[in-house]
């Protein structure tokens, strides 16, 4: 097939193309949006593996009760920094700054996203961010309230809070940027035919998560600045003392920070539409169902920040109404996976890695949402709340969620980024062992949960231990599989072999209409757009 | 070098920088958002309070400095104007008039500012815990609300500062003002902002 491979030798690479710069300058200062996408995945590949050595050491800590390796005050300090690096380092800009920088551009046919520069700008205050969060762990010793810095906790204790929450202030800034970018793109740079209902749906889950991200993070920005108003000026906005209201914190955390889940997850099931009508040769079932359940979501999603508040004091309207709203939000996320489970049927299904990523991401995910349903209904909620039970619902989505959607995209996507293919039969021993590791891991925690043991304390009562033990030793099989998949693919990456394979799975959107490796402004001219996406005649 | 320069003037959409700047507005207007629900709230729980501190503020004081930003909104926008007639000279004469107008405010604040702490009133200072909760609420958010305000009309200075440079050197020309105009529409924030805040905080006692 000459079609699938390129054939013109005057090509050049965006690998090759490096702008007559040298060495790490023609990463760092280099406006092309696929360099820029990989500038994230490296920065973010860093903070994971502090992220992830944080959460070993708190699973070796509770192997057994009582102090096996840190005391009360390191494992609040370990969680809270755990807490911040993974949720606002990492799942937060995750999916959508790695391949969103690096495909949404291609799959609209478009040479670069709206704002070049800004978007390199953006990855700046990002690394700053990420600098500011690292402060925190020194001088005074790391912040220790949790990645949630309630109030009046965060300004009273003696701890390094300050860094630590203007990092996060300053990352939000930079997830704006982003989001701002790619709304601003999707709606002028679309090539020629490509209307709304042409996108793909990796491309609509951006839009979305780009609206999430805009109207809601302005709000815990400005809550993180009061915050450090509490710790510097001594303000007493949320000082009881002074007359604040610490529930008026939380309200206004959550009311950024649930969406943010959603900001998550979004392009999580992006990936996920991306890749099940691949592998099973079958166009996507219900493209528009899934399209509007994307923007349902974005739009619910809004109003169930106080499914988080049950037991901290609200009217009994509040509370059922939020529960309700909770209940709602759950409608969409079902109907993307009843649609994916259609796609799949009697479709043509090749069991490649991505689809093993795809099918488990399904699997993980339908846990974590039903427990979400417990956590949800006020009566359960109660029962559960701060319990391991919580830890384990948002670990399924949160990292189950956008862990398993991130190397399923990684492993979809990887021959076209770099241009080499990986050691396939390594990259499944890596998915099974990460798989097992990862159930085992948090899967005890939901019975831990339901018989009461407490989260974020670093000691537990003996009849606790069991759990416990399968729960840690699930940490290091699924560490063990993260580090298989982590060395395939940097190996991979380096000393692959080389492929100009345009479209190894057969793939119906533009990314795999450019060559492999795509040229620096993607497209020789902009293609013009005639047939619906996930055709397969 | 000269692939990536070529390869971002070949992308100049004037459309899509003005929808960039709307929607970062919309951003900035959320931002202050949060701040006025928690006046809100407070205001609520300590109406009698915030009534007598609000009469504490000088008047004067903040309808000098609201018609300041009014007139800057304005030279501003005809400076916007003035560019798409082809008239540099006056365009920038109209930035520089903007910018002073800006300092103006400042030095206003300034003198404001020093005026209450002169009087011993600050965040966290010993007269406020003395004259109660509300009382500290209210010059709390004061302080906070348009010390950041201050804030942006400082960065705003530079954006502009950076408009006049650009229009001075003939980067900002009459067929190429999406910068110039939104500068102009990121001051027009600044100043609607203001708008909000001067009746919230001198206005209504």
């Amino acid at each position: 097939m000459s079609s699938n491979t390129t054939d013109y030798t005057a090509y050049k690479s965006y690998l090759e193309e490096d702008g007559g710069r040298k060495g790490i300058f023609k990463w760092i200062l280099s406006t092309d949006h696929k360099r820029i996408g990989l500038l994230y995945l490296y920065a973010m590949m860093g903070w994971f593996i502090v992220g992830v050595v944080l959460g070993l050491l708190m699973k070796l800590e509770l192997i057994a009760p009582g102090k096996t390796l840190m005391g009360p005050q390191s494992y609040n300090a370990t969680f809270t920094v755990h807490g911040v690096i993974m949720i606002f380092l990492i799942v937060i800009p995750g999916l959508p700054a790695v391949f969103g920088n690096f495909f949404l551009p291609i799959q609209i046919g478009a040479k670069d996203v709206a704002f070049p520069r800004l978007n390199l700008f953006s990855w700046y205050i990002y690394v700053l961010g990420g600098i500011l969060v690292i402060i925190s762990l020194f001088g005074n010793g790391a912040p220790d309230t949790g990645w949630t810095f309630y109030a009046p906790y965060s300004f009273k204790t003696g701890t390094n809070m300050l860094p630590a929450a203007l990092g996060a202030f300053v990352l939000g800034f930079s997830s704006i940027l982003t989001g701002l970018n790619f709304i601003v793109t999707i709606h002028r740079m679309r090539a020629p035919g490509m209307s709304w209902f042409k996108m793909p749906l990796f491309i609509w889950t951006l839009y979305g998560t780009g609206w999430i991200q805009l109207l809601a993070t302005p709000i815990v920005g400005i809550t993180l600045l009061m915050v450090a108003g509490e710790r510097i000026l001594g303000i007493g906005f949320f000082d009881p003392a002074k007359g604040g209201d610490p529930l008026l914190y939380q309200h206004l955390f959550w009311i950024y920070s649930h969406p943010a889940v959603y900001i998550m997850i979004l392009p999580a099931m992006g990936v996920i539409s991306e890749i099940i009508p691949t592998f099973s040769k079958k166009t996507i079932f219900g493209y528009r169902a899934i399209v509007f359940s994307t923007l349902a979501i974005a739009f619910v999603g809004y109003f169930v920040w106080g499914h988080h508040m049950f037991t901290s004091g609200m009217s009994g309207t509040a509370l059922w109404a939020f529960s309700l709203l909770t209940f709602i939000v759950a409608i969409p996320s079902a109907i993307k996976v009843f649609n994916w489970i259609s796609t799949m049927h009697q479709g043509s299904i090749s069991v490649e890695v991505p689809f093993l990523w795809a099918a488990s991401f399904i699997f993980i995910f339908m846990i974590g949402g039903l427990t979400g349903l417990v956590l949800g209904s006020l009566a359960t909620n109660v029962h559960v709340h701060d319990t391991a039970f919580v830890v384990a619902h948002f670990h399924f989505i949160v990292f189950g969620g956008v862990g398993f959607a991130f190397f399923g995209a990684m492993h979809y996507w990887f021959s076209k980024i770099f241009g080499r293919v990986y050691d396939k039969s390594w990259a499944k021993t890596g998915w099974i062992t990460f798989f097992i590791g990862f159930v085992s891991l948090y899967g005890p925690m939901f019975y831990l949960g339901i018989k009461g043991m407490p989260r974020r304390y670093f000691d537990y009562l003996e009849e606790f231990h069991g759990p416990n033990i399968i729960s840690s030793f699930g940490a290091l099989v699924m560490i063990a599989g993260f580090v298989i998949i982590l060395i395939n693919l940097i190996k991979s990456a380096r000393h692959g072999e080389k492929t100009t394979e345009m479209n190894p799975w057969g793939g119906t959107n533009l990314e795999w209409q450019v060559p492999t490796p795509p040229p620096l402004e993607n497209f020789d001219e902009i293609p013009v757009i005639e047939k619906a996406t996930y055709k397969y005649d | 070098m000269s692939e990536t320069l070529s390869h971002q003037v070949v992308h100049r959409d004037d459309e899509a920088s003005k929808l960039g700047i709307w929607l970062f507005i919309f951003t900035e207007l959320l931002f202050f958002g949060g701040l006025f629900l928690t006046y809100a709230v407070y205001r609520n729980m300590n109406r009698q309070a915030f009534h007598l501190a609000a009469e504490e503020l000088d008047v004067a004081v903040g309808t000098i400095n609201t018609v300041i930003l009014l007139i800057s909104s304005m030279t501003m926008a005809m400076a916007t104007t003035s560019i798409q007639k082809k008239d540099k000279r006056t365009t920038l004469i109209l930035i520089w008039i903007t910018l002073l107008l800006a300092l103006a405010f400042l030095v206003n604040k300034y003198f404001e500012w020093s005026g209450k702490i002169g009087h011993g009133i600050w965040p966290g200072s010993p007269l406020l815990e003395e004259l109660g909760r509300g009382d500290t609420l209210f010059f709390g958010l004061y302080f906070f609300m348009t010390g950041l305000h201050a804030l942006h009309i400082i960065i705003g200075m530079v954006l502009l500062a950076v408009v006049l440079v650009r229009v001075q050197k003939d980067r900002i020309t009459f067929d190429n003002f999406q910068l110039l105009e939104n500068g102009g529409l990121y001051w027009h924030l600044v100043d609607l902002i203001w708008i909000f805040l001067f009746p919230l905080f001198y206005l209504i006692t």
